[in-house]
């Protein structure tokens, strides 16, 4: 334990004074916050999506409107989630096919036009129900992403990238020579960074939060406790891909062909729902995707524990496996 | 003395190099053993095996008569020839680091006392001139108030005046009462600090005494050097081409000078010199240390 906790210390201070490093964690999600909360002010990013409940190629074949093109269909399971969407604009009505229904928020004026396509199309087919609620911006939207983004790059790279150096400048041969052990060595590794992680997002989010003043509508609890196992399970992924090698040029790269597909399938910049159902399988197996999902669920839809429950034990599983392997191959010498 | 380290038939391949084949030595308690020979000879290696970091493929490593447990690593202090150090932080911290990794530790004042840490105690490591830095890691070595201490190199890339306060260092532990093993390719610093020497050249052991007892059995009075210019001179005892000079060992100096004279040689640029562990190694191997 005092050597867990002495390494613990030690990586800490080295953090904290490596300056450059430290203000890259924090300037870089700051710096895409406020750049998303300037370039898409005001009305917020259109989405031209309308949502289906109960799709099916049947109900395709009957309706008239699903046949018009241009317009960019998604299907719900879940009906609360899919109001939930009406509500704060991020699609512009929503068709339940088996009850005949369409939710609308009269304050879209998008969805007005796609009320009056519907009516026009089928007439007298489907029941109103309308739904208030104000338009999620852009913004709102994007930042959860952000800042599990900059958690990603910090977790992969400040564990993998580091674990390397050491090893490639043999620290780790010098520990090995002492009584240290690896699992000393490597939680004291893990468990470091993620309290970082978590300081340095609590002051990135309180800090946005003052700056723009974007919505928190669920609870904090949940939001602590995802953030917890995603970092985790991003850090298990760093641990895994800088278990054994001593060279940087190899770990670097294959950081960044795991870094980028993340970034861009994890659904941070734009959302998946529309996108082919394959690509939507796939993301299922990134933690990003999970925690990013879990993020907005929270930020966006007012989630607590319990909605989130099955992203964090997909967390969990993928932080028990990832960091279970890394053991595995964990050596302090490069072979 | 007592016996504290003993190695038999040890070797050690890495691909197609072998590294070590198949040798064998003891080390009494308290002296200074040094492993000399020019680089690539197999001391690192060797000494990597005796510490635990490398497994040998065969041969036998007893401490005080016994196979080493996971304990011997509290027991021993190492000395690397290149470690970098935790980045960002002060000496002091270092020490403060390492002094956590056991549960028996000299006090950092005194660690400070014993390698001269004083100037630049909370200074960032990075920051340290190689003599400093050397002091260091030999401290960090030292936290555990080792049985044994291991130095592979460590004066290489020292400038003259930081060698000699390093060794000055080394005599003030070895005075301690600890036992060191270290590694080395500079002869002087093996006749200065080593009480015995095992000489290596492509991982066998080729020599081994006290430095003094090599001296007197290889060579039997002093070393004359003539700078080689012009034909080959006639002289009544044999003498060798090394490079740019005729060499030759004299027991009776007055007698090989006359010759010289007679011989009608040049004296200018003449060398005489006490044979040193530098020449037994290139009359052992035939080859220059370093080079």
């Amino acid at each position: 334990m005092r050597r867990f906790l002495a390494v613990l210390h030690t990586r800490s201070l080295e953090f904290i004074r490596d300056r450059a490093a430290l203000g890259w964690n924090f300037a870089f999600p700051f710096f895409l916050i406020i750049g998303f909360a300037f370039a898409f002010s005001g009305e917020g990013k259109p989405l031209y999506k309308i949502g289906l409940l109960g799709d099916s190629p049947a109900a395709r074949a009957e309706h008239a409107f699903l046949r018009l093109r241009h317009i960019e269909f998604v299907a719900y399971e879940q009906e609360a989630q899919a109001v939930e969407r009406v509500r704060t604009h991020r699609i512009q009505l929503l068709l339940d096919l088996k009850q005949n229904r369409y939710f609308l928020n009269e304050d879209n004026a998008q969805g007005y036009i796609a009320e009056q396509l519907l009516l026009g199309s089928e007439p007298g087919v489907f029941q109103k129900a309308a739904v208030t609620g104000k338009a999620l911006r852009y913004v709102d939207w994007v930042l959860p992403g952000i800042l599990s983004m900059n958690m990603m790059f910090s977790c992969l790279f400040g564990v993998g990238y580091v674990l390397v150096r050491y090893r490639k400048n043999g620290m780790l041969k010098r520990f090995k020579a002492t009584p240290l052990t690896a699992l000393e060595f490597l939680s004291a590794q893990v468990v470091s960074r993620l309290l970082l992680i978590l300081v340095v997002s609590a002051i990135v989010f309180f800090g946005s939060k003052l700056l723009i003043g974007f919505e928190m509508k669920g609870s904090y609890l949940a939001l602590l406790v995802l953030a917890a196992l995603g970092a985790l399970a991003m850090i298990a992924l760093g641990l895994l891909t800088a278990s054994s090698t001593g060279s940087e040029e190899f770990a670097g790269g294959l950081l960044n062909v795991l870094s980028w597909p993340m970034m861009f399938l994890s659904g941070v910049w734009f959302s998946l729902e529309g996108t082919p159902p394959l690509l939507q399988q796939a993301a299922q197996f990134l933690p990003l995707t999970h925690l990013v999902d879990g993020a907005r669920a929270v930020m966006n839809d007012g989630a607590g524990l319990i909605e989130i429950a099955p992203h964090l034990a997909v967390l969990a599983g993928m932080t028990a496996v990832l960091m279970a392997i890394s053991a595995k191959l964990f050596r302090w010498e490069a072979s | 003395m007592a016996e504290l380290l003993r190695v038999e038939g040890l070797s050690k391949r890495f691909g197609d190099v072998e590294a070590v084949r198949g040798i064998g030595f003891a080390v009494r308690e308290g002296i200074c053993f040094g492993l000399l020979g020019p680089n690539g000879a197999g001391k690192t290696t060797t000494l990597e095996i005796l510490e635990g970091l490398t497994k040998a493929d065969s041969g036998r490593i007893l401490y005080r008569g016994e196979e080493r447990g996971r304990d011997f690593l509290k027991r021993i202090g190492i000395q690397f020839q290149n470690t970098a150090m935790q980045d960002f932080l002060t000496v002091r911290e270092n020490l403060k680091l390492f002094s956590a990794f056991y549960e028996q530790t000299l006090p950092i004042d005194q660690l400070v006392g014993l390698c001269a840490l004083g100037e630049f105690l909370d200074r960032d490591a990075r920051k340290l001139s190689g003599g400093q830095r050397q002091r260091l890691l030999l401290a960090m070595a030292l936290v555990n108030d080792p049985e044994l201490l291991f130095l592979d190199e460590p004066t290489t890339g020292l400038d003259p005046q930081a060698r000699r306060n390093f060794w000055q260092l080394v005599r003030g532990i070895k005075a301690r009462g600890k036992t060191v093993i270290l590694t080395t390719h500079y002869m002087d610093e093996a006749e200065m600090l080593c009480d015995e020497i095992a000489v290596m050249d492509h991982g066998r052991i080729i020599a081994q005494d006290a430095p003094h007892k090599l001296l007197a059995e290889h060579f039997d009075g002093v070393l004359v050097r003539l700078p080689a210019n012009g034909q080959a001179p006639d002289l009544p005892f044999p003498i060798e081409k090394r490079g740019d000079y005729y060499e030759f060992t004299s027991r009776d100096l007055d007698a090989s000078l006359r010759a010289l004279l007679d011989a009608d040689l040049s004296l200018t640029g003449m060398q005489i010199q006490k044979p040193n562990l530098e020449d037994l190694f290139i009359k052992l191997t035939g080859h220059q240390l370093r080079g």
